[in-house]
């Protein structure tokens, strides 16, 4: 009898929306706090002590690991680089990204496999993909070299990983190269719930390809278009493995980027508080950003 | 005006065919040219990939598997693979297990601090592991992790879960209330009514964070890279760049075999299934 009564009560407790939903929440909620929360946190520590891997003992000196920093000629092109970089990449992705996503939804023979090509760049993981690109760009083996002295215009090699603009520009590119299929294929998500009877409509009162582009298919999208563009944003932001696997911030810190500063700084230099302080850098940039994303999302709901 | 006659059309057409046409070819080949010019390398002797006059896009020489056979049993490629296959594997349980209620919870019974919530867990994309691996390196040694690829294990769900909190949460609001409510009507807990209808009918939201866990677990790179550094406990992503390298020396020929080998399949997966994981992220970022 009592058994019952437990199981009725257990019932009863899993029918009340404020015992299960806290439930329901708690092991996200732990896993996030505890792993993302803490080292948060404690990476805002770390930042304002002495705190290394030699001597782990945690000592307050206030703001001078970020007073050293500024100071830091490799941290300011670090950080003028991570902006650039993702700047330049959007703009990019932006384009391409609603040209592809046109094509894309356009009826052509073999859709499936071009589709398919079109996709690996997004699906590879990004540190292969990178070394498919630094083989591309190797010193002296590299087609686009190769090509370019078959054509007569170029002697010798053009040394992309070894010269600080083609440097910056390998790395936009690759960037781009991977970014713009995603982007694409959220744009598309956004294109295909444009209500078919408003293009109808438009047809009908004689609006022609590009005037349909610029007055129907752009407006509708923009708002979708936004938020694959931030999510792109925050993809190159904080990506380390292109930087890492292309040129290790090279050459001579020609690419080196706030999250490749703060490992060489924190991990391999050892310097805990400094490496700290250099990714908290990232964090306002993010929070920019994500503020952004919120914003478009909300207007498109508004649709 | 004059209207348009019906020559100027099937040229207009036309013209718009062609262009059509440049644009996929012209986007194909940016895409896949670094795979392409990786499946010649893979198969080439070295005397003829290492001689600057050789077409880099033909076969001077005999195409060799030398160094495929390489890769396999010369390196440790299949311990990576595995490597990345338990990982990937452990974290997708993780991240359905803590994600699933979580997302049901935000979406269909009454917080009151639901929508703050389900707006924090948002905000945990702002703290990506660019930011957080320094402090988490401490971490990790504290809790005896360091050098094992457990410690990705326990790592990644902090990235999944939350993308999959989000994603999950538009798919339970686009099941309508009553299903379950009929099935509490016929003597479901709440509980008991979203494990039978809901979960079901969510299928293709799981379809999508399966996807999306497994591939971030094969291509995450700060983490493994920051943790990991032995051989036998690396993924691919950080075994592959770094230890087909010795010194100076790139074994390219075995790096881009490598490349192909994991793309090519993980590819084939996204392409199968593509429009559930559009639906799945659309449907979580619009409802969300």
């Amino acid at each position: 009898m009592s058994a019952v009564r437990a199981t009725r009560r257990r019932r009863y407790l899993f029918d009340r929306d404020g015992v299960l939903a806290p439930m329901m929440l708690l092991p996200s909620v732990v896993y996030i706090v505890a792993l993302v929360a803490v080292p948060f946190f404690l990476a805002i520590a770390y930042s304002l002590s002495d705190v290394t891997v030699g001597d782990p003992s945690f000592d307050y000196v206030g703001l001078r690991n970020f007073r050293a920093v500024l100071k830091d000629p490799v941290f300011r092109r670090s950080l003028t680089n991570s902006i650039f970089i993702t700047a330049v990449t959007m703009v990019l992705v932006l384009v391409l990204a609603k040209i592809l996503a046109l094509v894309l939804t356009r009826d052509f023979r073999g859709k499936w496999g071009v589709r398919f090509l079109i996709l690996l760049p997004w699906t590879t993981p990004v540190p292969l993909a990178a070394i498919a690109w630094l083989w591309m760009l190797d010193s002296l083996f590299s087609p686009i070299d190769w090509t370019l002295r078959r054509l007569g215009l170029l002697e010798g090699n053009l040394h992309w990983l070894g010269n600080s603009k083609l440097a910056v520009a390998s790395v936009i590119t690759v960037q781009v190269w991977r970014i713009v299929p995603l982007a694409a294929v959220i744009i598309m998500a956004g294109l295909a719930a444009i209500p078919q009877d408003i293009n109808d409509a438009a047809e009908v009162d004689g609006a022609g390809f590009w005037r349909k582009l610029f007055e129907i298919t752009i407006p509708l999208t923009l708002p979708v278009t936004a938020v694959a563009t931030l999510f792109g944003a925050v993809l190159v932001f904080t990506d380390m493995s292109v930087v890492y696997v292309l040129t290790r911030g090279g050459p001579v810190d020609a690419t080196q980027i706030l999250p490749t500063w703060a490992f060489f700084r924190g991990i391999q230099g050892g310097d805990l508080a400094q490496g700290a302080a250099v990714a908290l850098f990232l964090f306002p940039l993010l929070l920019a950003m994500a503020v952004l994303i919120l914003r478009s999302v909300r207007r498109m709901e508004v649709l | 005006m004059e209207a348009p006659s019906a020559a100027t059309w099937r040229r207009r057409r036309r013209l718009g065919r062609v262009g059509l046409y440049t644009l996929v070819v012209g986007f194909a080949l940016f895409a896949a040219f670094p795979f392409l010019w990786g499946a010649i390398t893979a198969f080439k002797a070295d005397q003829d990939l290492y001689n600057r006059d050789n077409n880099p896009f033909l076969f001077n020489i005999e195409p060799t598997m030398q160094h495929v056979r390489l890769l396999f049993e010369g390196t440790a490629f299949n311990t990576f693979v595995w490597n990345t296959l338990v990982v990937a594997l452990l974290v997708v349980a993780i991240t359905l297990l803590a994600s699933l209620p979580a997302a049901y919870s935000l979406a269909r019974l009454n917080l009151r601090w639901g929508g703050a919530m389900a707006i924090a867990i948002f905000m945990v994309y702002l703290i990506p592991p660019s930011l957080l691996f320094i402090s988490l390196s401490r971490m990790v040694s504290f809790l005896g992790l360091q050098d094992s690829r457990w410690a990705l294990v326990v790592l990644y769900p902090t990235i999944t879960i939350p993308v999959s909190v989000w994603l999950l949460m538009g798919f339970f609001k686009g099941i309508p209330k009553d299903i379950e409510e009929q099935a509490m009507v016929d003597g479901y807990s709440r509980l008991g009514a979203f494990v039978r209808t809901v979960l079901p009918l969510s299928f293709p939201g799981m379809v999508a964070v399966i996807v999306f866990s497994a591939t971030l677990s094969a291509s995450e790179f700060i983490y493994a890279l920051a943790f990991v550094s032995q051989t036998s406990q690396k993924t691919i992503s950080v075994g592959v760049p770094t230890e087909l390298v010795r010194g100076d020396v790139f074994f390219w020929q075995s790096l881009q075999a490598a490349t192909l080998l994991v793309a090519i399949p993980i590819a084939l997966i996204f392409n199968a299934f593509l429009k559930r994981f559009i639906a799945g992220f659309t449907m979580g970022a619009v409802k969300g």
